[in-house]
């Protein structure tokens, strides 16, 4: 077990670093939350600062145009970028998390040409058209129909949970091709423009009073064949090989950003007076930095075994709930002002330069229940770490 | 950065588990139950002869100079076979006699067997395990104390200390002194300040080891047991007091393990704050998987025959000699 890291390893982060550091504090200010046009500019040029600085598509294989950077620089990149403060992927992250990466590895040399470099220099925003009402933890259930018409699907049904609808130009959807009970079997995925006639887009409102998602319904939407990834019916299949690039890193921008925030919540408390809440801030401390032992472990697995380790879902369900009990802990500490999206004048966060400020954390209270739902919930994790890595019986 | 086991530290992890698996399966080890000396000198010499005491002492001290890491390693595997006795004691006993601090030397080669006590708070019994199988004694606090009760100390604390009939632990025999042990102090402030961070990485690791072991049984019953024609681990209910406990073992084993190369590569973190809380999460940890295995066994669970409240039992001296949990917490809520 070696906690430092190599010669080339810090050559890569002193390069990251200083790139950040030139540009970070030139970037605009942040849109509002509620402006999705504004929120599509301003994310869409900071990923093309990090195209043109060579840092764009960092984890994907190189014949998708990416960095093919290693497990452990990949860590580094997502540490470098959270410690800089550097704007989150946004609008961008089905494309370069998601979509891209599934092109790279399953599309054709054209399809290659056509969707990566658009995404890689922020061109082309992508969402997933997965989820649908009747097809959440079991997704293999969907129903969204696809019948062959010549050289075209032809697309009708619904989907949702669909982030960044709203301003995609590409949607990633997984269709029904085979019989109704096909399951896995009769899955296909293709890619949507979302120009298409016949797509209806329903922004949804959420708990944190944002349309972070929308409904998505089709009437007859004809996509070319040549939109096609892989085979007819091997959809699942082409939408899973993405798992193979999750380097155990999806989550260290928010566990080292939760790190700070605890930190600023013990500088409040420290400033009011309050030690009834230190054990409950050093256990959260402690728990923080375990998972962040534990992400190193996990980065340190994929790095030797080529594959990533099943330790995401572990991670993912013990991040998720200490997530909502560190929210939790924030509003206990700033008491009554914690029942106002507002900044309050003299509220707690008057007492120390650098907290996070009411509405920041009011909104990372009420987000904080989206964790244990959104991609597999705390229940469907468990029974993923019980059967898939304990060995239990399925029930 | 290559936080996995090296070739190595797999191969010192196999051997210890060899021996534990040889030396100490449990139901010859419950032989000594209830017992005054539970330890026996044998068993003692074989961890010793595999380096157990001395594997992080300086080559030139006749120890194998490897680290906390190696060592955390080991001390995993002693817990995950609940081998009794002062393991941690005698490890840190034989580091303070090689920097010369003391002169229990012996503890290296495992023909001195010493224990460890912690100042109890006010109105706390002087509570010592395994003292009738001891050659020294280490006292820590209260404060920045360090100090250490040489054979003829002990032999007189014996004589006066009055032997607990029932330790909740059956494998850890208990005295009550009859107050503060005469001791000779360490004047040596680094030695204290090591004692506590090797103290804490140690017993840490003990209890993932018993973290994980108390997963692996409750796994391995549910997934035996059958009820309503399936097996229990089928039902959710189960499964999910299951992938808890291995969320629990998981994240404190990378939290002991992280403490200790951070005390062996400095440069990489604050080993203080590392130290606190993966001892924090470890015994919690512990004694939380040990409960869930005994629910997991249901009535079986709750027998004396069945060795699972053993592992409960032992979980909570281990979490004990930690001493109390809000300091452990206000270290690492200080160091943020």
């Amino acid at each position: 077990m070696d906690l430092r890291y190599t010669a080339d390893e810090e050559r890569f982060r002193d390069e990251l670093r200083r790139w950040l550091e030139a540009t970070v504090p030139t970037l605009p200010k942040k849109p509002p939350s509620d402006d999705w046009p504004a929120r599509r500019r301003y994310d869409t040029h900071w990923q093309r600062l990090l195209h043109d600085a060579g840092w764009a598509g960092i984890g994907w294989p190189d014949e998708g145009g990416g960095r093919g950077a290693s497990p452990v620089e990949q860590l580094v990149y997502a540490e470098e970028l959270a410690r800089a403060h550097a704007p989150y992927v946004g609008v961008n992250f089905v494309g370069l998390l998601h979509a891209g990466p599934t092109i790279a590895v399953e599309g054709t040399p054209e399809q290659r040409a056509r969707y990566l470099p658009p995404i890689l220099r922020g061109e082309e925003i992508w969402c997933q058209g997965f989820s649908e009402p009747d097809a959440g933890s079991d997704l293999a259930s969907l129903r969204t129909r696809a019948e062959r018409d010549g050289d075209h699907y032809v697309i009708n049904g619904s989907k949702t949970w669909t982030s960044h609808a709203e301003v995609a130009d590409y949607c990633e959807l997984l269709v029904r091709t085979g019989a109704e009970d096909s399951r896995h079997r009769g899955i296909t995925w293709l890619a949507l423009s979302m120009d298409t006639p016949g797509i209806d887009v329903r922004p949804m409102r959420t708990i944190a009073g944002t349309t972070e998602f929308a409904e998505l319904f089709f009437d007859d939407v004809a996509v070319p064949v040549a939109n096609r990834l892989g085979e007819e019916n091997d959809g699942w299949r082409v939408a899973m090989v993405t798992l193979g690039f999750e380097r155990g890193t999806a989550f260290v921008g928010e566990l080292l950003q939760s790190i700070e925030l605890l930190r600023s919540l013990r500088d409040v408390a420290r400033a009011a007076g309050t030690t009834s809440q230190t054990a409950r801030i050093g256990h959260l401390g402690a728990e923080l930095d375990a998972l962040w032992a534990l992400t190193r472990r996990n980065v340190s697995q994929a790095a030797r075994d080529g594959v990533p380790g099943i330790g995401g879902s572990v991670f993912k369900l013990a991040f998720s709930e200490l997530r909502q009990r560190l929210a939790d802990l924030g509003t206990e500490l700033a008491g009554t002002a914690s029942l106002a999206w507002d900044e309050l004048e003299g509220g707690p966060w008057s007492l120390t330069a650098g907290g996070p400020g009411n509405a920041e954390l009011v909104d990372t209270w009420v987000n904080s229940f989206s964790r244990t739902i959104a991609a597999g919930t705390s229940q469907i994790q468990r029974n993923i770490v019980a059967e898939r890595i304990l060995g239990l019986p399925k029930g | 950065m290559d936080f996995e086991l090296s070739v190595d530290q797999v191969a010192l992890a196999e051997l210890v588990r060899v021996i534990v698996a040889g030396r100490f399966p449990l139901e010859r080890v419950r032989r000594a139950e209830g017992g005054r000396q539970v330890v026996d000198r044998d068993d003692w010499a074989a961890l010793a002869e595999a380096g157990v005491f001395s594997l992080t002492l300086p080559e030139d001290t006749g120890g194998t100079g490897l680290g906390l890491a190696d060592a955390a390693v080991v001390y995993e595997e002693l817990g995950r076979g609940l081998v009794p006795g002062p393991l941690v004691a005698s490890h840190l006993g034989a580091r303070l006699a090689a920097a010369g601090a003391t002169d229990v030397g012996g503890a290296a080669d495992g023909s001195l067997i010493v224990g460890a006590l912690l100042t109890p708070a006010d109105g706390q019994p002087w509570l010592a395990e395994h003292l009738d199988s001891l050659d020294a004694l280490v006292v820590r606090g209260p404060g920045d104390r360090l100090a250490v009760a040489g054979s003829k100390e002990v032999a007189n604390l014996v004589s006066a200390a009055h032997p607990v009939e029932r330790s909740l632990d059956p494998l850890t025999p208990l005295s009550v002194l009859a107050g503060a042990p005469a001791a000779e102090v360490i004047d040596d402030p680094a030695a204290v300040a090591e004692w506590d961070l090797w103290w804490r990485v140690l017993t840490g690791a003990l209890c993932v080891g018993i973290a994980e072991a108390t997963c692996h049984l409750a796994v391995g019953h549910a997934s035996q047991r059958r009820q309503f024609g399936r097996a229990v681990g089928s039902f959710q209910a189960v499964k999910h007091l299951c992938a808890d406990m291995l969320v629990r073992a998981e994240a404190a084993r990378a939290a002991v393990l992280a403490a200790a190369v951070t005390v062996d590569q400095p440069g990489v973190g604050d080993a203080i704050r590392a130290a606190a809380g993966g001892a924090l999460l470890a015994a919690e940890a512990a004694v939380a998987n040990a409960r869930a295995c005994v629910q997991v066994f249901g009535g079986m669970g709750f027998t004396w025959e069945v060795p699972v409240h053993l592992y409960l039992e032992r979980a909570r001296f281990l979490s004990a000699s930690l001493g109390p949990h809000d300091v452990l917490a206000g270290i690492v809520a200080d160091r943020l």
